[in-house]
């Protein structure tokens, strides 16, 4: 087979990439090569349209026990001996075309990363993103999404105990999978993905390799079109049983001492993990593809043989390439062996820095690994940039053209059924929160979930937040605000920021307005994270969420995690009694501007950003935190999507406890309930205490807007209805949107 | 007393079910390797404990695989000399794949999986309320089978709202007669799909867990009368 640039082409490298590769090989590359540079050079594997910008965020901390990007995760300190591993990342496009397995897989992914380094998890999020919940195609997506993390999030064993899910047109196409996963380890014990010691062996341990998901990752570097279902082959399959076993087995066989480093096989399977942990160590590897156990072996037909690009690149899941030391081979083989998962050694830890890849005998590939990886010989690109054509159309907005409307209350029964604003309760009810007995919000919710971390006293919370619509209205502001809002959650849960894990969710790179939107947003991140002292731990880019009709809002998710001390003094987000008085905290604005009333209600999708001051937040933050501590609040609950009447109903859902409020004559009463400006939240306190926070709060502004009821609102003096009734609303509309096939009613009654 | 929990390839829940005996009721417990055999370390005083998960994945019939394990040959005999045993989730659907119990649990009614807290009675003024987390939840067993599992005081619990009233809108599965436990007919083997482990820990703000726990495994009179 000649290789030409065509050749090269087609396996999504370009002209210039090929020259590159040439250069850096001496020589044209064979076919299994070119697969292996088309497989690390994807955007997905190399970071080659992003990497410059990321190298500017916040990545260090007197916490941080490993350097951003370094490892698979995410590793910070919380004391006790303990470190915490966390992670997010994308599973957009095997999601787009094959719901079920794309989300199942993703969940599979997140996790490996996380006990790869010896840690186990104890908590997965997940941040989606679907279009118009109305459509067929929508329900048929959330169905099959929401089906694939609970098949294999409550298999695997570890709760899912929080996330985000939002509903915009934009995510039609291309819905947004982000899922994150946060363990615990004990400092000293983590493993890192290295390949260190010449001549120690290099073992294969997990399922078998079959044709699944080969090309995922550059499959995952291009847009999505109609023929994108012509892919489907590189959409992995999961088995979360077999991912279970390998949890168990790769935290004993760490306990041996006997793993010199491990990698999980990902994205580019042994092709990514082999070059990776060679080019930390500075070493290359020796590999016989026939020792790696395959699941066409005893085809009769030996053309359907894997062929050694496809056992390079396959993306089977549940997979773990481990280096272990000379002569311990049996110990780890025994281990694998207890839990019926197969292990071999493949190959071996040479001292060449090259990877040297064997099939009966026959050199296959011979590759540099250093030329292959992030930081060494893959492409990094600086992309032009120019501001979006639609900014125009965001700085003609003026409120005035919004009357207020005659009946609010009107407004506030279709905002509280809005799917992005509703109860989540349809999707979180098929996803096992409580396996591990550690989550603590299931009977006492707070803004982020408060994890307790057993053999302590301390908890951890956890929140994932970006509002996509604020950062597509101003990518910069937009950025700050989703890291604002993270922290802002972990305030109000008690905790103390630690640090963040990023899914930088864009569309196509090479389209300058839309990298436009990923430069401005890193920035904004860039300066939240470091007011917040927040540094970004590691994370993933996902670029080409497009397709014909454009690209998705740009959605820098932020997994953030906090730190309590002692979790007995976590604060929640629900009013406690009757008669305990709510204030606001912070700033009243008179500010309509990105909420979900204008655009959903009101059906203006352009204007700019809600009020936000970084430094006004900062202050807020610190100001909760004194209150919390001091314990003169009873609830904290922070103002985001629909504004402080949809903030007040979630206080009271909990206890089924009403309010009655005064809105404020300085500014339209739409946007006193439900304007989104940012840095404000709600807090009660109990009457006796009201003196007491009132002499707290001398220099940050604040009003007393209402008391806590029994169950009936009132607002301005206006009978609203009581809290069962909104609660039944909020609760029930997800539900009600849905066809009976989606929403498994038809076999309610069998 | 001491409880042993055997650990299947997918349990998912051993680990909760130790801390909760352990750390929260402070008993002596040790686990318990599928593939082993033997328990003559336990005495019928002591208590075999199945936990939730996905023995084995799962892929067939709920527990259909575990119940052929070599340690489970074991607790069968255990059980038939009358040494107690005690399934949650998973480990109730082994049982009634294994016999030790009657009937059959099935795909939830809205075939959806299901994890919130529910409220369960024994039909005689208990109320508790603990979680559920399962697809496969919905017991089922022939007219005769239920009636006498009734008339004999085997239903061990019932899924009720939080009045203890037994109405459709608080049986999470769609179970026969709101079944959600029951024992064999000498009172020494239990099944249960409500996780009682996952409602021990003040931390996690519900510790009703607690008292199923101790009258069903640790109660004198349990073991006295009937054992």
């Amino acid at each position: 087979m000649e290789i030409t640039v065509k050749t090269a082409q087609q396996l999504r490298l370009t002209e210039e990439e090929f020259e590159a590769i040439k250069i850096k090989l001496g020589r044209i590359p064979n076919f299994n090569e070119l697969c292996a540079f088309s497989g690390m050079w994807s955007e997905h594997c190399s970071y080659k349209n992003s990497i410059k910008w990321l190298k500017t965020l916040p990545r260090d901390g007197s916490r941080m026990l490993v350097k951003a990007g370094e490892e698979n995760a995410g590793l910070m300190d919380i004391g006790d001996g303990l470190g915490l591993v966390f992670k997010i990342e994308s599973h957009n496009h095997p999601s787009a075309i094959e719901p079920f397995q794309g989300a199942a897989t993703g969940m599979g992914g997140i996790h490996r990363d996380i006990f790869t380094m010896g840690a186990r998890p104890i908590a997965a999020l997940n941040s989606l993103r679907f279009g118009n919940l109305e459509e067929d195609k929508t329900q048929h997506l959330l169905s099959g999404i929401v089906h694939g993390i609970g098949h294999y999030g409550n298999c695997f064993g570890v709760p899912t105990v929080g996330g985000e899910i939002y509903f915009d047109e934009c995510y039609h196409t291309n819905p947004l999978v982000n899922a994150m996963s946060v363990g615990t380890v004990a400092i000293g014990e983590t493993v890192s993905a290295i390949a260190s010691g010449i001549g120690n062996p290099v073992m294969y341990v997990g399922s078998a390799t079959g044709k699944d998901g080969i090309g995922g990752a550059s499959f995952a570097s291009a847009d999505i079109t109609a023929d994108s279902t012509h892919d489907l082959p590189a959409v992995q399959v999961g088995d979360p049983f077999q991912e279970k076993k390998l949890l168990e087995a790769c935290l004993e066989v760490i306990q041996t001492g006997a793993v010199v480093g491990m990698q999980d096989m990902g994205a580019a399977g042994i092709i990514c993990s082999t070059a990776e942990m060679s080019a930390k160590a500075g070493t290359g590897m020796r590999i016989d593809l026939d020792k790696v156990p395959t699941r066409q072996n005893n085809s009769p037909d030996s053309r359907k043989d894997m062929k050694a690009w496809e056992l390079l690149l396959s993306e089977s899941q549940e997979r773990m390439l481990l280096v272990a030391q000379k002569g311990r081979e049996k110990e780890v083989q025994e281990v694998f062996a207890k839990w019926d998962l197969p292990s071999s050694v493949i190959g071996e830890v040479t001292d060449d820095g090259i990877l040297q890849f064997y099939m009966k005998d026959k050199l296959e590939a011979s590759l540099p690994a250093i030329e292959l990886v992030l930081g060494g010989g893959a492409p990094q690109y600086e992309r032009v940039y120019t501001a979006p054509g639609y900014f125009a159309l965001i700085k003609k907005f003026e409120p005035a053209v919004v009357p207020v409307p005659a009946d609010l209350k009107l407004i506030a029964e279709k905002l509280i059924r809005l799917p992005s604003i509703a109860s989540k309760r349809w999707i979180y009810t098929q996803y096992d929160s409580m396996v591990g007995t550690v989550n603590s919000s299931t009977n006492a919710p707070s803004d982020a979930v408060v994890i307790a971390i057993k053999g302590t006293q301390k908890g951890i919370a956890i929140t994932t937040d970006c509002n996509s619509r604020y950062v597509f209205a101003d990518p910069y502001v937009g950025a700050m605000i989703a890291v604002s809002e993270a922290a802002r959650n972990i305030i109000c849960a008690g905790g103390h920021p630690l640090g963040i894990t990023n899914c930088l969710n864009f569309g196509n790179p090479y389209d300058p307005e839309v990298y436009y939107q990923f430069v401005h947003a890193v920035k904004g991140m860039g300066d939240a994270c470091r007011k917040f002292d927040t540094p970004v731990t590691g994370g993933n880019v996902s670029f080409y969420n497009q397709n014909p009709d454009g690209p998705v809002y740009p959605t820098p998710t932020i997994g953030m995690v906090g730190l309590l001390d002692d979790i007995h003094r976590k604060m929640t987000l629900d009013f406690k009694k009757e008669g305990d008085v709510i204030f606001l905290l912070g700033v009243t604005n008179n500010d309509i501007n990105c909420s979900e009333y204008l655009h959903k209600i009101c059906g203006i999708e352009y204007s700019p950003t809600p009020y936000f001051d970084l430094e006004e937040e900062y202050r807020l933050q610190q100001k909760l935190t004194e209150l919390i501590h001091k314990r003169i609040v009873l609830s904290a609950h922070d103002i985001s999507e629909g504004g402080l009447f949809v903030c007040l109903c979630e206080a009271g859902f909990n206890g089924e406890l009403g309010f009655s409020v005064i809105t404020n004559n300085s500014c339209r009463k739409d946007a006193f309930l439900f304007g989104e400006a940012q840095g404000r939240a709600i807090v009660t306190v109990a009457l006796e205490k009201v003196q007491l926070f009132e002499s707290v709060l001398t220099d940050f502004p604040f009003e007393k807007i209402g008391v806590v009821t029994g169950s009936e609102l009132v607002v301005d003096g206006d009978f609203w209805g009581t809290i069962d009734w909104w609660k039944e609303n909020y609760d029930t509309a997800i539900e009600t949107y849905l066809s009976k096939e989606e929403a498994g009613l038809a076999l309610n009654t069998i | 007393m001491k409880f042993g929990i055997v650990v299947f390839p997918g349990s998912n829940c051993d680990r909760d079910m130790y801390d909760a005996l352990h750390d929260d009721l402070e008993q002596e417990v040790s686990m318990l390797w599928h593939k082993d055999r033997g328990l003559h370390k336990f005495s019928t005083e002591d208590c075999i404990i199945l936990p939730g998960g996905f023995s084995f994945g799962d892929y067939l019939r709920c527990g259909a695989i575990a119940r052929f394990s070599p340690m489970m040959q074991s607790v069968i005999e255990f059980a038939k000399a009358g040494g107690k045993v005690f399934g949650v989730c998973n480990g109730f659907q082994i049982l009634c794949e294994s016999h030790l119990l009657p009937g059959a649990l099935l795909r939830n009614g809205n075939q959806l999986f299901v994890c919130k807290n529910v409220f369960i009675t024994n039909g005689s003024g208990s109320l508790h309320k603990i979680p559920v987390a399962h697809g496969e939840g919905r017991y089922y067993a022939d007219e005769k089978t239920l009636d006498k599992l009734e008339a004999n005081g085997q239903v061990i619990f019932y899924y009720c709202d939080e009045r203890g009233e037994k109405t459709n809108p608080a049986n999470p599965n769609a179970s026969m007669r709101h079944i959600a436990g029951i024992c064999n007919a000498t009172r020494n083997v239990f099944g249960m799909m409500p996780h009682p482990e996952r409602a021990c820990s003040s931390v996690l703000g519900n510790t009703d867990g607690r008292a199923i726990i101790k009258t069903l495994l640790m109660a004198e009179e349990l073991v006295s009368d009937h054992g």
